[in-house]
């Protein structure tokens, strides 16, 4: 396959940026989309050329260390991968393929296509966690049964990756999809009621003051989800905060 | 906008609760008009109630005038406020994959309507008021050419109606209604957090509003102006 | 050796750490605000050790590479944690599962540290629950078990095919509560290029920030150690791209023994290779050995028909199919441990039956468990056990719920649906139970240092159980690590802050400077990964899944080469000051050229075969692998320069409270 690729090039964060074009030749639909950066990359570098600056780590979709904004979708054109796992045997010998990072205001480019997502992060360190001890004097694992459809239900809240599709899919890079993954994960679970009041106020209160922008209920971010993270989500985590703002 | 519209769950409540209410004016406007198809004067009573109750008068339509406001103003704050999320744009997006075009364009239906609402208000609202509040001359209700049949609602949608180009902008307004309201129905109950074993069924039901509505309106635009 | 003692506590077995945790020193609250502890990686083991860590009252400054926490490796684990709860009530406890990893790992591990692991694993699970990790449940609410390979009861919970994932943001969510009230200072994608030993005592670390690339001085009381395994010097593993040894690596040059390294866990099932272009290898979940038949072609004229492709799998009788570990071992049948099924697949594909192109394929087959579970379903339904279709589509729904992830996977992977037809899959390096060596109390030979999790060499001796990494990670983590450092640090109360402008920190950010000034500056011609590549090549060949004297003393040479060529002819672009994962890719490929030598030296030592380690020149006539008792013992090696240089120290393992025997799983 040979494919034209228009890549989002930044020195740093204070850089303005540009898309480059760059030819490719001998691509194979058996190779995963980095691993075709991987080659530009081993070229690029041959060549004396600065390489593409891109994200990823665990490569088998579980990590969510890789971002790209493929063709104008999160993760490209296929459905419940990353990029990682997204195959060039999507693509068609011929194709110009634009590869830029995910973009927010709250995901600054870091360098190329490498973005830095540390407002998730501190999402989370202001509410995501059930604050329990680690003191290994806990009661049995058993004592509290949860039904098999609750624990069902949050584990299938709780398999976000944290990649942030969600905000680069979404037309106001809105970070709902992600942050009521968590809140619904904890709010589902008996564990998580004590504190389930202040854990969506603080969140969603840093969510905002990290610069995200509103939910308009598009759904781009549900079709996008590497992982399938359900919109209903949201609805709960609306309730979950309409319900806790009247309890104060 | 006081303090509880600081959050975006708060701001995007706010958005649903003057949507329920605007949609809700829409049902009832629209149950008052499709009277006219059938019967001028059960029409014309209608209209006269609506247009002298006090309760509706002074509660609702003050109300009404909020919502409206409110809706587009916050509707406003929330676009700005969501484009400057995004500083850089993507070079290429295909936002065609992943959502629907009435959800990525609120903003511009809803601009589409904010136009006929002011060429409505035009139209309808300003000449009413005009009369009413104004001149303070509730005589001028009355159909100045057939004093016995009672008002002049009737004859004025229909004497409205005559124009075509007025029509095609109505039918037009009517269709950016519908595509508003394809999306922005069943956005306001997900913002409200309605999700339980009804939700498919409000789906389908939400889609029905959204089609109907407007195409009813559609056809008391068209069959005033075939009938005049 | 006076060198190395394990400080393993008298007493009989069971009371041994309860009673080391009743006569070691504490460090009072107070006392704990004054001392600070660095953790260097945030997977299972860093992260909960940096959790509790900081609850206890400590400053924590805890350091990973990636751009947070929660993307440490540990999150790819996919089948479960084992834990000694007996809740299906088949026969379990604290001795069976010591028993099981003991066995496991070919009796090369040290008792008591794997009694120990036993002993708090039940722990592990509660304090998950309490954490909201969404375990699997069965129908009554209560936690559900599956098996895993090597063992005869079913104590491996699970969640999803994601269990990692979910004790990862487990210890993650722990993390974020004590990050939130200020006890952990957290460094992203910061890497750690060296540990500062001041006056004998490790009192803090070099990193470099990969975003902005300077070189930072941190300093603690003690520095842990919880960065992972080097399965990566093979190029290719299921290991992540950034996993790499450098941590342990570093601290091994500044005085730690390094242990064990020869032994590597190849796992039997995962995605085969697909051409030169592979980058790294994906794993599917031994918990598929539950469910999914193993076999080759009985007949050659069928595997020469598969690789045409005139033949297709499902159209083989079960006949001219060859179940060969159901053949070898009838008692674990599928479920044998890693080891005894990454060589019986390497065997037979050595034999020329393996059914894809490169000749390195067994298949993994799932049609008699749609089969099996299809008519349960149709039973349990009240619908026609006989009709086919029926069964077949029940049985694909329950296969789907429990593998579901799994199968998808594979399909966008390889682009063949594996409802339809058997997985192709051959083993790759997974895991590796060499590392760092430490006593009893986690403590390497330089003091102040600790190291946990798979970076240690600890518990599982030469071969790890599956569902057994999350367990000794945690443990590690949560319930040791916290007790035992807090002895070394009651003597340092009084200390005070570790300052920075030491001679010894001058000297490692120095030293740390000239390497990667070295990187950047050097002329050479090709990039990191080309080195890389060609030092897996040397490894998997060499010191893959069997080994010999005369291609491991080819090894070592080629090695060293490849090193000094490394070196000379490297090319980094860019500068340092600045994103540039090259010259990071550069710093871990350097010591993965070391470990590789060393590697390779230890494997030629070890003339046995144990576990993962199999010498051709050790084994029974059935095939299988043949312990030594003269090499019972861990080989903990000194740095002298360069690996070669390596000294030897042993430490000899005693089994008091189970029978060393011939491992079987016939």
């Amino acid at each position: 396959m040979n494919l034209t690729l228009k890549i989002w090039r930044q020195k740093n964060a204070n850089d303005k940026g540009q898309i480059v074009t760059y030819p490719i030749t001998g691509i194979e639909g058996d190779m995963s989309f980095l691993e075709m950066l991987d080659i530009l990359n081993d070229q690029l570098i041959t060549n004396g050329d600065d390489p593409v600056a891109f994200d990823h780590d665990c490569r088998e979709g579980i990590c969510g260390m890789c971002s790209l904004y493929i063709n104008g979708e999160a993760h490209g054109p296929d459905r419940l991968v990353t990029t990682c796992q997204l195959h060039m045997r999507k693509f068609k010998d011929g194709d110009t393929i634009f590869i830029e990072p995910f973009r927010a205001k709250a995901f600054p480019v870091i360098k190329d296509l490498v973005v830095d997502r540390s407002s998730f992060d501190r999402i989370q360190h202001s509410g995501g966690f059930i604050s329990v001890n680690t003191s290994g004097n806990t009661q049995d694992a058993n004592s509290i049964p949860i039904s098999k459809n609750a624990a069902d239900e949050a584990m299938d809240a709780a398999t976000c990756i944290g990649c942030g599709a969600c905000v680069a899919s979404c037309k106001n890079s809105s970070a709902m999809l992600f942050v009521s993954a968590k809140v619904s994960q904890y709010a589902l679970l008996p564990q998580g009621q004590v504190e389930a009041t202040d854990r969506v106020l603080n969140m969603v209160k840093q969510m905002d003051e990290e610069g995200f922008g509103n939910c308009t209920n598009t759904g781009a971010c549900e079709v996008e989800c590497p992982k399938g993270i359900s919109l209903e989500n949201i609805a709960r985590m609306n309730r979950e905060y309409l319900s806790a703002s009247l309890k104060g | 906008m006081s303090g509880i519209l600081n959050s975006s769950i708060a701001r995007k409540f706010a958005m649903a609760l003057s949507a329920f209410f605007l949609m809700f004016f829409l049902l009832q406007h629209f149950a008052i008009n499709v009277t006219s198809i059938f019967s001028a004067d059960v029409f014309n009573d209608l209209s006269h109630f609506m247009g002298t109750n006090p309760l509706v008068q002074y509660a609702l339509q003050p109300v009404l005038i909020f919502g409206v406001v409110f809706h587009f103003v916050m509707g406003f704050i929330l676009e700005i406020k969501n484009k400057n999320a995004r500083t850089v744009k993507y070079a290429k997006n295909n936002g065609a994959a992943n959502s629907s075009w009435m959800s990525r364009n609120m903003i511009w239906s809803g601009l589409a309507i904010l136009a006929f609402v002011g060429l409505h208000f035009y139209d309808f609202w300003f000449p009413e008021i005009n009369t009413k509040f104004i001149n303070g001359d509730m005589t001028g209700l009355i159909d100045p050419n057939n004093a016995e049949s009672g008002y002049r609602y009737y004859e004025e949608l229909q004497h409205k109606f005559v124009d075509v180009w007025r029509v095609v902008l109505y039918v037009i307004a009517f269709v950016f209604l519908a595509l508003h309201l394809l999306h922005g129905f069943n956005s306001a109950f997900q913002s409200v957090g309605a999700n339980n074993k009804y939700t498919k069924g409000l789906k389908t039901f939400g889609k029905l509003y959204a089609i109907l509505i407007p195409l009813g309106f559609v056809v008391i635009a068209l069959f005033h102006h075939l009938n005049h | 050796m006076a060198t190395l003692d394990s400080k393993i506590p008298e007493g009989p077995l069971k009371d041994k750490w309860t009673n080391h945790k009743n006569n070691i020193d504490l460090v009072n609250p107070a006392n704990k605000r004054n001392i600070d502890v660095i953790v260097v990686g945030t997977g299972l083991a860093g992260g909960s050790a940096a959790a509790t860590l900081a609850e206890l009252g400590y400053n924590v400054k805890a350091f990973c590479f990636q751009d947070s926490p929660r993307r440490a490796h540990s999150i790819a684990a996919q089948g479960g944690i084992n834990a000694a709860k007996n809740y299906q009530g088949d026969g379990d406890s604290t001795y069976r599962l010591f028993y099981d990893t003991v066995k496991g790992g070919d009796y090369r591990s040290r008792e008591a540290n794997v009694y120990r692991l036993a002993e708090v694993s039940a722990n592990i699970i509660d304090q998950c629950v309490a954490q909201g990790v969404p375990f699997a449940r069965d129908y009554g609410g209560l936690l559900d078990n599956r098996s895993f390979g090597g063992v005869l009861v079913s104590r491996t919970f699970y969640a999803k095919g994601q269990t990692g994932q979910q004790l990862l943001l487990g210890a993650y969510s722990a993390m974020n509560r004590q990050i939130g009230r200020g006890k952990i200072k957290m460094y992203n994608r910061h890497e750690m290029l060296d540990v500062v030993i001041v006056d004998g005592k490790a009192r803090g670390i070099i990193t470099r920030n990969l975003v902005n690339g300077e070189i930072e001085r941190h300093s603690a009381h003690a520095v842990v150690l919880g960065t992972g395994g080097y399965g990566n010097v093979f190029f290719l593993s299921t290991n992540a791209m950034g996993s790499n040894v450098t941590a342990g690596w570093k601290a091994h040059k500044k005085g730690a023994y390094f242990a064990n390294p020869c032994y590597t866990q190849i796992h039997p099932t995962c995605i085969p290779v697909s051409g030169d272009h592979q980058s790294k290898l994906t794993l599917m979940s031994e918990s598929l050995r539950n469910d999914g038949r193993i076999w080759v072609p009985k007949h050659q004229k069928d595997v020469e028909a598969i690789r045409n492709k005139t033949l297709k799998p499902t159209q083989l009788s079960e006949e001219d199919r060859d179940y060969y570990l159901e053949r070898r071992y009838p008692a674990f049948g599928n479920l044998v441990p890693r080891d005894v099924a990454s060589r019986a697949a390497k065997e037979r594909c050595d034999a020329g039956f393996g059914v894809n192109a490169t000749g390195e394929a067994v298949y993994l087959d799932f049609a008699s468990a749609i089969q099996r579970y299809g008519k349960e379903q149709a039973h349990i339904k009240g619908l026609n056990e006989n009709d086919d279709a029926l069964v077949k589509s029940l049985g694909k729904a329950v296969v789907k719920a429990k593998y579901g992830n799994l199968f998808q996977m594979y399909e966008k992977i390889v682009d063949e649906n594996p409802y339809e037809t058997p997985m192709m899959i051959y083993p790759a390096v997974h895991y590796t139970m060499g590392g760092v060596w430490v006593d009893y109390n986690l403590q390497t030979t330089v003091p102040g240092l600790f190291c946990i999790g798979e970076a240690n060499f600890s518990d599982h001796g030469a071969n790890r159980l599956g569902a057994s990494a999350l367990m000794q990670g945690l443990a590690d983590g949560y319930f040791v690590l916290p007790y035992t450092i807090g002895d070394y640090l009651s003597n340092d109360i009084r200390t005070g802050t570790i300052p920075t402008d030491s001679p010894e920190f001058e000297e490692a950010e120095k030293s740390v400077k000239e390497t990667i000034n070295h990187f950047i500056n050097n002329d050479g011609s090709k990039p990191v990964d080309y080195f890389h590549k060609k030092l897996g090549k040397i490894m998997w060949n060499k010191c893959g899944m069997s080994r010999n004297e005369k291609e491991l003393k080819e090894a070592i040479t080629e090695i060293a080469e490849l090193r000094a060529e490394f070196y000379k002819d490297v090319k980094v672009p860019g500068t340092a000051n600045e994103f540039n994962e090259e010259l990071a890719k550069a710093g871990r490929v350097a010591d993965f050229l070391e470990l590789g030598e060393l590697f390779a030296k230890d494997a030629l030592q070890r003339e046995e075969s144990a576990g993962g380690h199999f010498r051709e020149e050790h084994q029974t006539e059935e095939g299988e692998a043949k312990r030594r008792k003269e090499f019972q013992y861990a080989s903990a090696w000194e740095y002298k320069g360069e690996p070669k240089d390596a000294v030897l120290h042993k430490e000899e393992l005693t089994y008091e409270n189970i029978k060393v025997k011939e491992r079987s799983y016939k």
